[in-house]
């Protein structure tokens, strides 16, 4: 293994992890409600009374967020290699094993992994074992 | 109420987001990518994450009420079961064909970006094929 030290930057993803974090704290100690970036958008595809103003609101300020971001400075890098036909299926597969699995990365990544959850620490290691897995078969088999 | 701090909330998970360099599918598939020049920077957003979130949610183990008075129950469910197992599978593909998960994507939308359109609505077909799967057509 080889590590690109010049795509490394330590600084900001630590800080871009501490404010996900304090997102997370704000969502469950003002909302009661874990920031599980799937689970939300999910639950607007299925309105409950009472239950779709938060999330609905809470996915607006995610999509919201660049154009916050965009005053204070230039937008970072946004770069997507993959063709539209394997991003329709790669969405596909997202939105459908997210709601399988109940979680992503901020479900089971950072909300299951800080309460020290052992399903969502499973479910964390299998996703990132599989994207380990299809990024090696792409990049390294298939495209070689 | 809840609805205001929601917004705010998703705007600072968005900012974290876009700061640690999660937005960046490029980016992603550079961390994911172990026999490539490996970038271990999405690591370390885990990490910062983490660490917050440890303490908040220690917090909260303590409370049945939220500070603005809402209902707070942690998730229960314990199980390793076949779904959570599959369905994590089907992401982790996903995560790796495109570099996009469910978060960044959103966020990457209000870029206007074409491809990340494509995506979020491939991934809202998917949620929906999740929820006829489960519940039949209505």
């Amino acid at each position: 293994m080889t590590i690109n030290w010049e795509a490394f930057t330590p600084w900001s993803s630590l800080g871009g992890g501490v404010v996900i974090g304090l997102a997370v704290a704000a969502l469950l100690l003002l909302n009661g409600k874990i920031a599980g970036i799937s689970g939300v958008l999910g639950g607007l595809l299925r309105p409950r009374s009472g239950d779709f103003l938060w999330r609905a609101a809470f996915v607006l300020g995610l999509v919201a967020a660049s154009w916050i971001y965009r005053l204070i400075g230039p937008l970072p890098a946004l770069y997507i290699e993959s063709n539209y036909f394997i991003l329709s299926v790669a969405g596909v597969l997202v939105g459908l094993g997210t709601r399988y699995g109940s979680g992503c990365t901020s479900g089971h990544g950072v909300c299951g992994l800080s309460r020290l959850s052992i399903r969502s620490s499973v479910a964390t290691m299998i996703f990132m074992t599989t994207g380990f897995a299809t990024v090696y078969v792409v990049r390294h088999l298939v495209l070689r | 109420m809840l609805a205001l701090s929601a917004l705010c909330v998703g705007l600072i998970f968005g900012l974290g987001l876009l700061l640690g360099g999660m937005t960046d599918p490029a980016k992603v598939l550079g961390f994911l990518d172990l026999a490539g020049g490996w970038d271990p920077s999405l690591a370390l957003v885990m990490g910062g994450a983490v660490s917050v979130g440890v303490l908040a949610f220690t917090f909260a183990k303590r409370r049945t009420q939220s500070l603005l008075g809402a209902p707070l129950h942690l998730p229960t469910a314990r199980q390793v079961d076949r779904r959570l197992v599959l369905g994590s599978i089907a992401f982790g593909v996903g995560w790796g064909l495109a570099g996009f998960c469910p978060g960044p994507a959103l966020v990457a939308l209000g870029t206007g970006a074409p491809k990340a359109v494509v995506f979020v609505i491939a991934m809202l077909v998917g949620m929906r094929l999740f929820e006829i799967l489960e519940r039949g057509l209505k």
